[in-house]
């Protein structure tokens, strides 16, 4: 089903959803303080039968989700960036060996109805998957899940914005050439994904395959979360985008 | 002068109030002040004081009296002025001292004079005068300073003023000082001032000793409470404008609860300006009115008035950011006309993705549905929207238009433009 869906945050592609059904199922938990959010999430995404998702834990706090989470040992955390006790990069933190374990590996994506730069580049450098906004769509968000279940990441456009910028801004000497710099390729990906473009219309465009485009993605947001300019965290706390 | 001062004379006649005047004054603004409030000239008010002044010193002491009591305000004064002015090639210079002040301060100078070599300076009696002047000379600067530091909160003076008024400071406190030292050394010999100096060291140390902790304390306190105050004001601000803004629609909402559209559209609405006001840059509280400057300010800008006006979502993308000059406007322009096509005849697929990007001197533009998309071609020739509105303009103001749309597909409009200046 990957390369059908999007996973862009609104509607760019609802195609790809059709291809759910075939008895995947994914195994998310829901962090969020708001309960009447988690369970409006869980209205639209929790139906097993027909998304393929399972909802089997909610946590309101960082306390609780660092709990649910170490014990029903989800494929999928998606977290509120804003959180009770530390917010959602105080939970990344608290779960990092959660993140890299051999087996059982437990992704987070980021869902959040913030979208200043500092909060979206904060989680992600924390080790979120991925970042989409509230706004989304029940049929893009079960999209993204499987995608971050697979292992990629999901880039809204406005996350693709953000991180264009901040790797723009180039006043400081990268510390590591390698990490600290997207190539042209990666540059052209992030930039219509940021225009709307699905990774489908994105192969075509640049006349590749949708898992380069995938490759490239992952790789934006490796670099996006080793990278070690201290200018990265700098540029997101002094400009307050959006 | 400070925008509070013209304010109060803009809007409303200030509450006949004593006040010493902050504007045009010489030494504490008392002369000013009273000349405003009973309402007759100031030099008279100032001769008054200086007159009275012979008579033993009673009008130097009535001043200090005033200066004391009444509090430092706005007022006795029609027009505010400032030290500076601004000439008409449009520098600054320092003002010039009107007549009446500078007749004034050689009035009270002489004054001073008289009064002074009226005392027999052979006398015992006499030998204190001059400490004396030099004394009342010290604690006028100081208390001029303290208050300019009380103006300061209206004013906020840049760093050169400050360092002006420390120097004047630090003058006023020398001149105490040597004051007081030629008292002492007059009374006793000069044998006797290191035993004198010492003492008072020692006074003062102890002094310090005693009362330093609740100094401390009353500042800590002091500085607490203003904090509790901005916070108070803070949330005062945010009750204000939820108020205003949020508690409206969500009632405009409940009202409209059956149109859908409507809701949509008060909800988006609302969401966007919470938004700019939750996450606005700080210091710039620019108003909505106002003319955008910027690149971003001016795509957000249209793209919120296209949403509020056809009801169709644009999300909306700009990396980076640059001012406006006349050919981005022109290409601002463009992409309006290719954001209300996009929510008019593409807005049923989804919403509408703006992005803008700004690298180098290349201003780049796009605007992207997924609506049913249309064959260019095959567009009548009358219709002048697309040719006219966007190549058209574009291509008059140096930059190109570029369209792509497949039917069934969605359209895209790419707009470039080259910055005027680097």
């Amino acid at each position: 089903m990957t390369d059908e869906t999007t996973g862009t945050e609104n509607g760019a592609g609802t195609e790809g959803t059709a291809g759910q059904g075939e008895g995947r199922r994914v195994r998310v938990v829901l962090v969020d303080d708001h309960r009447m959010f988690r369970a409006g999430v869980q209205a639209e995404i929790g139906g097993t039968e027909s998304t393929g998702v399972e909802v089997v834990g909610e946590a309101a706090d960082v306390d609780q989700a660092v709990t649910v989470i170490t014990t029903t040992r989800p494929e999928v955390v998606l977290l509120d960036v804003h959180l009770p006790g530390g917010g959602g990069v105080e939970v990344l933190r608290r779960c990092a060996s959660l993140m890299t374990a051999a087996e059982d590996q437990v992704r987070f994506l980021a869902l959040s109805v913030s979208d200043a730069a500092e909060d979206v580049i904060g989680v992600i450098r924390g080790g979120a998957r991925g970042y989409v906004t509230k706004t989304i769509t029940g049929t893009d968000l079960i999209a993204s899940i499987f995608r971050v279940q697979e292992g990629d990441a999901v880039f809204s456009p406005r996350l693709a914005g953000f991180v264009l910028d901040a790797f723009a801004s180039t006043d400081a000497p990268p510390v590591d050439e390698d990490l600290d710099r997207l190539t042209q390729r990666e540059r052209e990906v992030l930039r219509l994904i940021a225009r709307g473009y699905a990774y489908k219309e994105i192969a075509k465009q640049l006349f590749i395959s949708v898992k380069t485009v995938e490759s490239h993605v992952s790789a934006v947001l490796r670099k996006l979360q080793l990278s070690n300019r201290h200018e990265l965290t700098r540029w997101a706390t002094a400009r307050r985008l959006v | 002068m400070s925008a509070t001062a013209r304010a109060l004379d803009a809007d409303e006649p200030p509450e006949r109030k004593l006040y010493r005047s902050a504007d045009g004054r010489m030494l504490g603004g008392v002369a000013r002040g009273l000349a405003g409030h009973i309402g007759l000239p100031v030099a008279w008010v100032r001769a008054f004081f200086v007159a009275l002044s012979f008579t033993h010193g009673l009008g130097a002491l009535l001043y200090a009296v005033f200066w004391i009591v009444v509090p430092l305000g706005v007022g006795g004064r029609a027009t505010p002025r400032a030290v500076f002015e601004t000439t008409p090639e449009g520098r600054r210079r320092l003002r010039k001292p009107d007549r009446g002040q500078v007749l004034a301060l050689i009035v009270l100078g002489i004054g001073v004079f008289t009064l002074v070599s009226s005392f027999d300076v052979n006398k015992e009696a006499g030998r204190y005068i001059w400490p004396t002047v030099l004394i009342g000379l010290g604690v006028v600067l100081v208390w001029r300073q303290a208050d300019n530091a009380r103006r300061a909160s209206w004013t906020d003076p840049d760093r050169r003023r400050r360092a002006f008024q420390l120097a004047r400071g630090l003058v006023g406190v020398a001149l105490v000082g040597t004051g007081l030292t030629v008292f002492v050394v007059l009374r006793g010999s000069v044998a006797q001032l290191g035993t004198a100096v010492t003492a008072g060291v020692a006074v003062l140390t102890g002094i310090i000793l005693l009362a330093g902790p609740w100094l401390v304390r009353m500042s800590q306190d002091l500085s607490e409470e203003r904090t509790l105050r901005i916070r108070a004001q803070e949330r005062a601000e945010v009750a204000a404008h939820v108020h205003d803004s949020v508690l409206h629609t969500l009632t405009l909402i409940q009202r409209n609860a059956d149109d859908a559209g409507e809701v949509r559209r008060l909800a988006r609405a609302q969401e966007r300006e919470l938004r700019n006001w939750l996450y606005r840059p700080e210091g710039t509280g620019k108003e909505q009115d106002e003319e955008p400057s910027t690149l971003a300010e001016a795509v957000k800008r249209s793209a919120a008035e296209v949403e509020d006006k056809h009801g169709v979502p644009l999300e909306v993308v700009v990396v980076g950011d640059c001012p406006l000059d006349e050919k981005l406007a022109a290409q601002m322009q463009a992409a309006r006309e290719a954001m209300v096509n996009a929510a008019k005849y593409g807005g049923e697929g989804g919403p509408v993705q703006v992005y803008a990007e700004v690298e180098g001197r290349t201003v780049f533009v796009s605007v992207k549905d997924r609506g049913p998309g249309f064959d260019l071609d095959e567009v009548p020739g009358d219709r002048m929207g697309v040719r006219e509105s966007i190549i058209g303009r574009m291509q008059r103001n140096g930059g190109s238009a570029r369209l792509r749309s497949v039917p069934g597909g969605g359209t895209e409009v790419e707009l470039e433009m080259e910055r005027a200046d680097g």
